[in-house]
């Protein structure tokens, strides 16, 4: 199996990981049992996500489309963040291998989380869409216990 | 930058000494061993030659061996054509198998064959006693594995195979990892049959051969020229199974004090990986191939542990899902009784001929700079402690 330079790249130097203390948002998807998790964490100021990070257990794809996703959020607005799709992921990465490609879906899910927690948390509106996917990420996270 | 190559249970770089045996062979030996000229003579001595000193290592007469393509071949030949050949419809074997077994057993499953699977214990042992309490009038076949391929364990072959011939039900086993490490004599063993494959012992890859024990008959699964006195048509791959033959022959006469230095470096693999905290001894700690570590690392996932010695020149293995095709975590560590998060974090480790003292201090010091990167950047390290 081939990973491109850039995957490579980023798991071997992978941005932003760690933890913020005190997070706005805080994500966590995955299992343990399938060998991905992740958990992302986000501080929003003035509505922009001014810092994130990532803690993540799990193959090269999913260090890597951590780390991508991270670098892509920063600095976005919450809106923005949200427009976000596993299809950027896979774009800046140079692609991943086709059984890896839903580590980059798991990226996505990671920061949606995370969002979702900032938006309840401070009382926000939540968007449908967000709202239905949270339905379903805890549906299926129910499922799996 | 520097090459370590900790992959042998992978495969095994030839050694000169079989390359250069094999040579004339691609070239001006070219016959094909069927034919009745010169040409074909010259190839047909070198193959009965090869089928010879395969008699004498394995202590068998040579026309009980048969060669195959490989490793794969062999045992779905002997699982297969066995049961082609007979009318019982039950196999036992183990959940830590090869592949090629589980999925050949697994087959003949779907087409009304009974199996049982027999339990092993933590380290992968099976209990012979297991083994006698499974067979029935109608079982076909036992099968179980010489040596595990990824976590070394050794099993009681000796005993498995008394009580097999106690009760008159063949026996197979695939010793694919074991030969060259531990001696193998198929009569004091008592098998009826028996799977090698050249690649793992410093041979060519493409080659392998099964001990068929006189009396047993099987159905060969490849029909043609009638080659392996029927049971496997295609001509002979010739300068492999010379390759083959060489490089037997020289594991074989260098086994025992081999064997001994490569189980010195692996107890100091053991030890010092050990070292690391939150670490675990994947396989039996004492029957063991010599050549065998497996440890686990709890909080990390096995591909980026590979991928990251990768970028030392380290050449390791695991049996995490996420480096596999099918995205399952090591049959063989679930069967083992472990979860799958302790199977994701598992490191293979197989030492040959060639690893030094060096090489092992090398990688025991770059190892736990690895984990300790991958548990920084992990969500679990915390929860655990």
């Amino acid at each position: 199996m081939n990973y491109s330079k850039k995957v490579m790249e980023h798991f071997r130097n992978p941005r932003n990981y760690g933890r913020i203390e005190n997070p706005d948002g805080l994500g966590k998807v995955g299992n343990p049992v399938c060998g991905d998790v992740m958990w992302l964490y986000i501080k929003v100021k003035g509505g922009k996500i001014s810092n994130v990070k990532f803690e993540t257990f799990g193959c090269a794809a999913a260090i890597a489309t951590s780390s991508m996703i991270t670098e892509l959020a920063k600095g976005k607005t919450i809106a923005r963040a949200l427009a976000l799709s596993r299809d950027n992921i896979l774009k800046e990465l140079g692609g991943l291998p086709p059984i890896k490609v839903h580590c980059s879906m798991l990226a996505i899910d990671a920061l949606h989380a995370a969002i979702y927690d900032y938006l309840s948390k401070k009382k926000l509106p939540i968007p449908a869409e967000l709202e239905q996917e949270h339905t379903k990420l805890e549906k299926e996270r129910a499922g799996k216990k | 930058m520097r090459r370590i190559y900790f992959d042998h249970g992978g495969t095994t770089k030839p050694r000169a000494e079989v390359v250069k045996a094999m040579k004339p062979f691609f070239s001006e030996k070219f016959g094909n061993p069927s034919s009745l000229h010169s040409f074909g003579r010259e190839a047909a001595e070198a193959l009965e030659h090869s089928r010879n000193v395969f008699a004498k290592l394995l202590g068998c007469s040579a026309d009980e061996i048969y060669f195959t393509s490989g490793g794969s071949e062999s045992n779905n030949l002997a699982i297969k054509g066995l049961a082609f050949a007979r009318e019982k419809k039950h196999i036992i074997t183990t959940p830590i198998e090869h592949h090629c077994i589980v999925d050949a057993v697994g087959w003949l499953k779907e087409r009304g064959y009974k199996i049982t699977e027999l339990p092993v214990d933590k380290y992968g042992l099976v209990d012979p006693r297991d083994v006698e309490k499974a067979i029935t009038g109608d079982t076909l076949l036992v099968s179980v594995m010489f040596a595990n391929n990824e976590v070394g364990t050794v099993e009681p072959i000796e005993e498995i195979a008394r009580i097999c011939t106690k009760h008159n039900v063949p026996f197979h086993t695939d010793a694919v990892q074991a030969f060259t490490k531990v001696p193998i004599d198929v009569r004091k063993l008592g098998v009826d049959m028996l799977s090698l494959s050249a690649h793992k012992i410093y041979g060519p890859k493409g080659v392998g051969l099964l001990y068929v024990r006189k009396g047993i008959s099987l159905e060969p699964l490849m029909h043609g020229g009638g080659q392996e006195r029927g049971l496997r048509s295609g001509t002979e791959n010739v300068p492999g199974i010379v390759g083959f033959a060489r490089a037997a022959e020289l594991a074989c006469k260098e086994m025992r004090p081999e064997m001994k230095r490569q189980a010195r470096l692996r107890d100091k693999l053991i030890a010092g990986m050990l070292k690391v905290p939150n670490t675990w001894l994947n396989g039996h700690p004492a029957k063991r191939l010599p050549n065998n570590v497996n440890v686990g690392f709890a909080f990390i996932e096995g591909e980026s542990l590979i991928l990251h010695l990768d970028g030392k020149g380290i050449a390791a293995s695991t049996g995490s899902a996420c480096s596999s095709k099918s995205l399952e975590p090591s049959h063989v560590l679930l069967a083992m009784g472990q979860k799958h998060e302790e199977a994701h974090g598992s490191l293979r480790v197989t030492i040959g001929r060639e690893t030094t003292g060096a090489e092992v201090k090398y990688f025991l010091n770059e190892l736990p700079k690895i984990v300790s990167k991958l548990r920084q950047i992990s969500p679990f390290k915390r929860e655990y402690g």
